[in-house]
């Protein structure tokens, strides 16, 4: 099974962070990540790659598009086949949260990220 | 005739000294003159008025008139009684031309009679006149007095009115005094308050900032040490001489202890920026009936045994003094936990830190540390008392306690971010005052008032 995940983050280095987080999984195959640095890129990439991708980590806060106005873009642009989306951010606080999961986040997790958490989370799906 | 003179001159003098202020001084000389005028006509009477007895009468008289001018305190009669005087001389013109020349005399003797007639009218004249006057100067005189004593009570009125004024004047001079005080320590209170919020906002700015470079660098330096193992295990698989591979495992082993002190110290780092972000964030909490004493003892409690974990040594008497009526109060409670935490914390640092330098330096004594907690309701306000028995602080330690970052502790031991929140919470969260007072070498005291609806 190739699963495809894509990471929406404007801080660059969580591309070689996740790669070498999830190495013997990208390595397994079990694993497929993608980048986006910003909420357009993120959209563009979508839809270059339509119904590849079935998860998306995307950061809340971010120049330009944020994550919350990504997520509401997705819901309103997928809404048949919608990949699952899981927020990350720095504000933990419950009224990030609430918004997150009213808006159809599937899952919300705080800075500093725990991978282990999200490994298992990610291999649950 | 001389003793109608003399007894109205002794009676016009008497009069007139009553009204000055020898009166007293005079009052029996003029009771004895009386006597010895009646008695002298008494004599005269009983004696069938022997014509010799004019002498001594006319002598009296002049005695009296000397006496007059020569005594001071008689000076305002002097004229009056020397109207006397030529009464006197006539009388004794004519006695003496009686006695000597009768002849004479009694060829005259009508003149005589109609000149002292005359002297004695004149005496009397005189004597009206100068009642009249005396009188008039009497009258003026008691005006004078009546006015003095009208213008002596305006006095007396005016300078009561003066004192009650400059009581009153001194009364709100010390009122307004008192209130630039009080608007002075509130003004104080303000900036502090001021600079603490800038501060706050300050804080949970450059929180943000730091925190995701720091998440990178703790999450790097954690994948780095996997990196490391699994290099190692891979090593294991190669064909590389033995002795090279545990060199090779030895640099493995050295990059990834250093990437452990890495996560380590930015762990450290997180949890500063932690709590400087749960510092500067708006309490969403809910405030809500709490027992506080319960919730003050509890907080006692888990500080003491928090720093007995990690020194065994330590030891403090815990001294309780709850206020059993305070019942439920509205407060945050977890806001209100993390202060008690932070006192609590603190008070027990500075007893040990007592006893530690009391035996490094030899001198304990008899030192036995205590930390007190009292709690009174009173006035619709809590008062809430944490002390202890410790180092105390120097004033310049205490003028920046409650300033963010600001910390005694040794490097790793304190954020410096404790007080500093426990006065937000307070100032802010409740509405209350988190004051302190201390005597570097002896004690600490924290003062927190709340008030509760």
């Amino acid at each position: 099974m190739n699963m495809k995940i894509l990471v929406v983050d404007d801080e660059e280095d969580v591309k070689s962070l996740f790669e070498q987080k999830f190495r013997r999984e990208i390595r397994g195959g079990q694993f497929e990540f993608s980048f986006a640095f910003s909420g357009e890129e993120a959209l563009e990439f979508m839809q270059n790659h339509p119904s590849e991708v079935v998860m998306i980590l995307s950061d809340i806060n971010m120049p330009g598009m944020s994550g919350i106005e990504l997520l509401k873009k997705i819901r309103a642009d997928h809404p048949s086949a919608p990949p699952q989306v899981m927020m990350i951010t720095a504000y933990g606080d419950a009224a990030n949260h609430d918004q997150a999961m009213q808006l159809g986040a599937d899952d919300f997790l705080t800075k500093p990220v725990n991978f282990n958490e999200l490994k298992e989370k990610l291999l649950l799906l | 005739m001389h003793f109608i003179v003399a007894f109205f001159l002794i009676q016009y003098a008497h009069s007139v000294i009553q009204h000055t202020d020898h009166a007293s001084k005079w009052d029996n000389f003029f009771k004895y003159a009386r006597i010895i005028v009646f008695s002298l006509v008494a004599t005269y009477y009983i004696a069938e008025s022997p014509d010799w007895f004019g002498w001594i009468w006319n002598l009296g008289l002049l005695g009296l008139v000397r006496f007059f001018n020569q005594n001071d305190d008689f000076k305002s009669i002097r004229s009056t009684a020397q109207s006397v005087l030529p009464f006197v001389g006539i009388s004794m013109v004519s006695d003496f031309f009686e006695q000597v020349f009768p002849k004479f005399y009694n060829s005259y003797d009508q003149f005589f009679q109609i000149a002292l007639s005359f002297a004695f009218i004149f005496c009397f004249v005189i004597w009206f006149y100068a009642r009249k006057q005396q009188k008039v100067l009497t009258q003026e005189r008691e005006e004078r007095l009546r006015e003095e004593q009208i213008a002596k009570e305006t006095k007396l009125s005016l300078e009561y009115l003066v004192a009650e004024r400059t009581q009153e004047l001194t009364q709100q001079k010390e009122e307004l005094q008192k209130t630039i005080e009080e608007l002075r320590a509130t003004q104080n209170q303000l900036i502090q308050s001021e600079k603490m919020a800038s501060l706050g906002e300050l804080t949970a700015g450059i929180a943000h900032e730091i925190q995701n470079p720091l998440n990178f660098v703790n999450n790097f330096s954690e994948v780095s040490v996997e990196l490391c193992q699994e290099l190692e295990e891979e090593i294991d698989k190669t064909n590389i001489d033995d002795n090279d591979k545990e060199y090779i495992k030895g640099i493995i082993g050295d990059l990834s202890q250093n990437q452990q002190k890495i996560t380590h110290h930015g762990k450290r780092a997180d949890s500063i920026v932690k709590g400087m972000l749960q510092h500067s964030r708006a309490s969403s909490g809910e405030k809500e009936p709490v027992d506080v004493n319960a919730l003050a003892d509890e907080y006692m409690r888990l500080a003491y045994h928090g720093l007995r974990a990690k020194d065994k040594e330590f030891n403090a008497a815990l001294v309780t003094d709850f206020d059993g009526t305070i019942g439920m109060v509205n407060v945050l409670p977890q806001d209100l936990g993390r202060v008690f935490l932070n006192l609590f914390t603190n008070a027990f640092y500075a007893v040990a830190e007592k006893k530690r330098k009391g035996i490094e330096s030899g001198q304990l004594g008899d030192y036995k540390p205590e930390v007190k907690i009292s709690t009174k309701k009173f006035d619709n306000k809590l008062y809430i008392r944490v002390s202890d028995n410790g180092t105390g602080m120097p004033e310049h330690v205490k003028a920046k306690i409650f300033q963010p970052f600001f910390t005694t502790k040794p490097t790793g031991q304190g954020t410096g971010l404790g007080l500093s929140m426990s006065y937000d919470i307070i100032t802010n969260g409740h509405g209350g005052v988190l004051e302190v007072d201390t005597v570097e070498g002896e004690k600490t005291e924290f003062r927190i008032t709340i008030p509760i609806a």
